[in-house]
């Protein structure tokens, strides 16, 4: 079936680009990068259509990478369901994704590499997703942290973006830091990292055991996928393209928490308090940063809080035993969220590089397809019946219900709240008074295919009961009392954003002014990042100085090291006072020697 | 009739070479350095005479032999290495030869 093939077309897309992009014209590039893409997304389909229905998985394995002691690490993929869905979404997206950004970065610096970078991050994206074995899936991990690194940072001669990517590697390096003790604990105790292997016996391990492993992976999913505490690199990665930002930050990367936790089913449904904490930060983190999202005044960072606070929804998902309710908003989420910011980008490419939502405006009739679109998804978000969004979230919140209704209340208050900041948004974008131009056609297709999955998307493709065969039957709610209560928060939450911003504009400022306090609290992010700053960043940074650098490496290390070499000065200068260059004292000496020689011998019982 | 008793020669030769090696110390210029040197060389061959009588063996007769040799082919040496220095420093004195110093 040749799974590799689907990894590995974007990969030689980098090869090239990378390599020799520098000469290529703007068609050879778009052709190369496209069309790595492309083929890649024809041969998953190719591969599912020939795989058939796929009940259980299907693996190969290609050769032993590490066999060491108790430890064989194999380099090996799998399909079945679970990847089936992860691999449409990510190609799938990926190539609209990649066709819009022709469009895009038609004017940038850095055509080529751009393209470059993508690719690679498609080639160890979809070798997570692939992945037959944690060390294989731990692999595209970092590698797609590396892509974002260097695809945030893609303006490199701007010091906010250099320091945003900095900032998202080293807060994903915390999380990779657990994923890596899990899987030591992994190893240990089940002797392999193989999927197959550890599923089939999690069932006989100590819960304890699987606890800890299970909250391990939880700080690998929370760093990864912007839950609290780790979220605050992913506000800062909008420094980056608005494509990365569509991509990487909210339709794939980020996902790769959800997607691992999901795929570690077997592992959390035998460790409820594992299962429990991963509820508790989803809800909390969607409550939070849908607080956050309010007061946001760059359209970029409210939808960047708004995919931080949707994770959130997607663990509260996976929390609650909903494995497969989770992984449907994934998909739901990755198409609307993918078109929001693609419109954005949209939005900003018209007004020539302008991202607050203040100095925008009346957007509506000079970029109309942005517009439609972009009310598509901001529907779809809201959890209007009957578009994507309204399944994947029903069937989360109607889950969570059953097992916590606080998490349940939580969830649609801050379902009211999305509704709201994203209304906020889109009124404030493409009502009132402006100017500004249409998009190339190029940059447009992608945005209608968006729209139209947003819009439809929920009702075609049904996640939970296409996943039921792996990961246990969606929950279905006893009543439709809390549907239609969710339902009405967004349409609330909706209605409140027109009312703010079209019918009373004078509104926001008077609320914003009667809360004095708590709005300055969350337009700052709750500083949240100066609480960082202050309680970690800098006692680490100023510990490596004073105490490493300066007492432990200068003094005693140097000191030791150059310690011995006067020492070895200062015999040497004890030894010279040998040579005096006096004929007299040397004679003196070779006298004083054979006196001790001869009396040596003497004491020693003489030469016989 | 006695003959000389045997230590008196031991003592001789000790005396010639403490003799020689207080000269080859205490002496500023180089041909008497030299000629301790020879003194305590011949110091050494009496003392290997007397032993090769006293135990009655051919032994040390001839290391004596070897001694003179060795003791011949230095001079010889030394000599020419005196003629060199004193052509190039015009001093017999061994305290000025010392360039090396420092």
């Amino acid at each position: 079936m040749l799974l590799w093939l689907i990894p590995v077309f974007p990969l030689l897309g980098f090869l090239l680009n990378g390599m020799l992009g520098r000469r290529f014209s703007k068609g050879v590039i778009n052709t190369i990068a496209i069309g790595s893409v492309l083929l890649s997304f024809a041969w998953v389909i190719k591969t599912l259509l020939g795989l058939g229905d796929l009940k259980t998985g299907y693996t190969e394995q290609y050769f032993t990478w590490i066999q060491s002691g108790i430890l064989s690490v194999g380099m090996d993929f799998t399909v079945d369901r679970l990847t089936a869905v992860m691999l449409l979404v990510v190609t799938g997206i990926g190539s609209l994704i990649h066709i819009y950004s022709i469009g895009y970065m038609a004017h940038e610096g850095g055509y080529y590499r751009f393209f470059a970078y993508l690719n690679l991050f498609m080639f160890f994206m979809l070798t997570l997703v692939l992945a037959a074995n944690y060390l294989v899936l731990f692999v595209g991990w970092e590698g797609v942290g590396l892509c974002s690194y260097l695809l945030i940072g893609f303006y490199f001669d701007k010091k906010f973006a250099t320091d945003a990517g900095n900032k998202a590697f080293i807060v994903n390096r915390i999380g990779d830091f657990g994923f890596s003790l899990a899987m030591f604990l992994i190893v240990v105790n089940f002797g392999s990292l193989d999927f197959g292997v550890v599923f089939s016996s999690a069932a006989t391990k100590p819960e304890g055991t699987l606890t800890a492993i299970a909250l391990l992976l939880l700080v690998g999913a929370c760093g990864k996928s912007a839950q609290l505490p780790l979220y605050v690199w992913l506000p800062d990665a909008m420094a980056g393209p608005t494509p990365v930002s569509a991509l990487i930050h909210a339709a794939t990367m980020v996902t790769a928490g959800v997607y691992m936790i999901a795929r570690s089913a077997a592992i959390y449904t035998h460790a409820p308090a594992a299962m429990q904490a991963v509820a508790i930060i989803g809800v909390l983190t969607a409550f939070f940063a849908a607080t956050i999202g309010l007061a946001q005044n760059d359209i970029k960072k409210v939808f960047a809080y708004s995919t931080v606070s949707q994770l959130g929804y997607m663990f509260l998902g996976l929390g609650v035993g909903a494995f497969s309710a989770g992984i449907y908003h994934l998909m739901t989420h990755a198409f609307f969220k993918a078109l929001l910011f693609l419109g954005s980008g949209s939005v900003i490419h018209a007004l020539s590089g302008e991202q607050d939502l203040r100095n925008m405006g009346g957007l509506r009739r000079k970029i109309p397809w942005t517009f439609v679109t972009m009310v598509c998804a901001a529907v779809a978000i809201a959890g209007v019946p009957p578009f994507a969004g309204f399944y994947s979230k029903d069937a989360i919140l109607a889950a969570a219900d059953q097992h916590y209704p606080w998490m349940y209340w939580l969830g649609v208050i801050t379902a009211g709240m999305t509704a709201f900041y994203v209304f906020r948004a889109i009124f404030m974008a493409f009502f009132g008074t402006y100017r500004g131009h249409e998009q190339p056609g190029i940059m447009l297709v992608p945005l209608v295919i968006l729209a139209a999955l947003s819009l439809a998307g929920g009702a075609l493709f049904k996640v939970p009961d296409f996943l039921a065969p792996l990961l246990g039957a969606p929950e279905e709610g006893k009543d439709i009392g809390p549907m239609l209560i969710s339902v009405a928060f967004g349409f609330g939450g909706i209605f409140l954003a027109w009312l703010f911003y079209v019918a009373r504009p004078e509104l926001p400022d008077r609320v914003a002014a009667g809360f004095g306090g708590l709005y300055k609290l969350i337009y700052n992010k709750y500083f949240v990042d100066e609480i960082y700053d202050a309680a970690v960043v800098t006692p680490l940074v100023s510990g490596s100085r004073e105490v490493l650098w300066k007492a432990v490496d200068a003094t005693v290390i140097d000191g030791t090291v150059n310690g011995i070499a006067h020492r070895a000065r200062g015999m040497g200068g004890v030894l010279k006072l040998l040579q005096s260059g006096n004929i007299r004292s040397y004679a003196t000496w070779v006298l004083l020697g054979s006196v001790v020689l001869l009396l040596t011998i003497g004491v020693l019982g003489g030469l016989r | 009739m006695h003959g000389v008793p045997l230590s008196w020669y031991l003592i001789l030769s000790a005396v010639l070479f403490a003799l020689g090696v207080s000269g080859f110390i205490l002496r500023r210029s180089v041909i008497t350095v030299f000629m301790s040197i020879e003194l305590m060389l011949n110091a050494v061959n009496l003392s290997f005479i007397t032993f090769s009588y006293q135990w009655k063996q051919v032994n040390g007769h001839i290391f004596s032999f070897f001694v003179m040799v060795v003791a011949a082919a230095e001079a010889a040496v030394g000599l020419a290495i005196i003629l060199t220095v004193f052509k190039n420093r015009a001093t017999l004195n061994i305290d000025d030869v010392s360039s090396m110093k420092d």
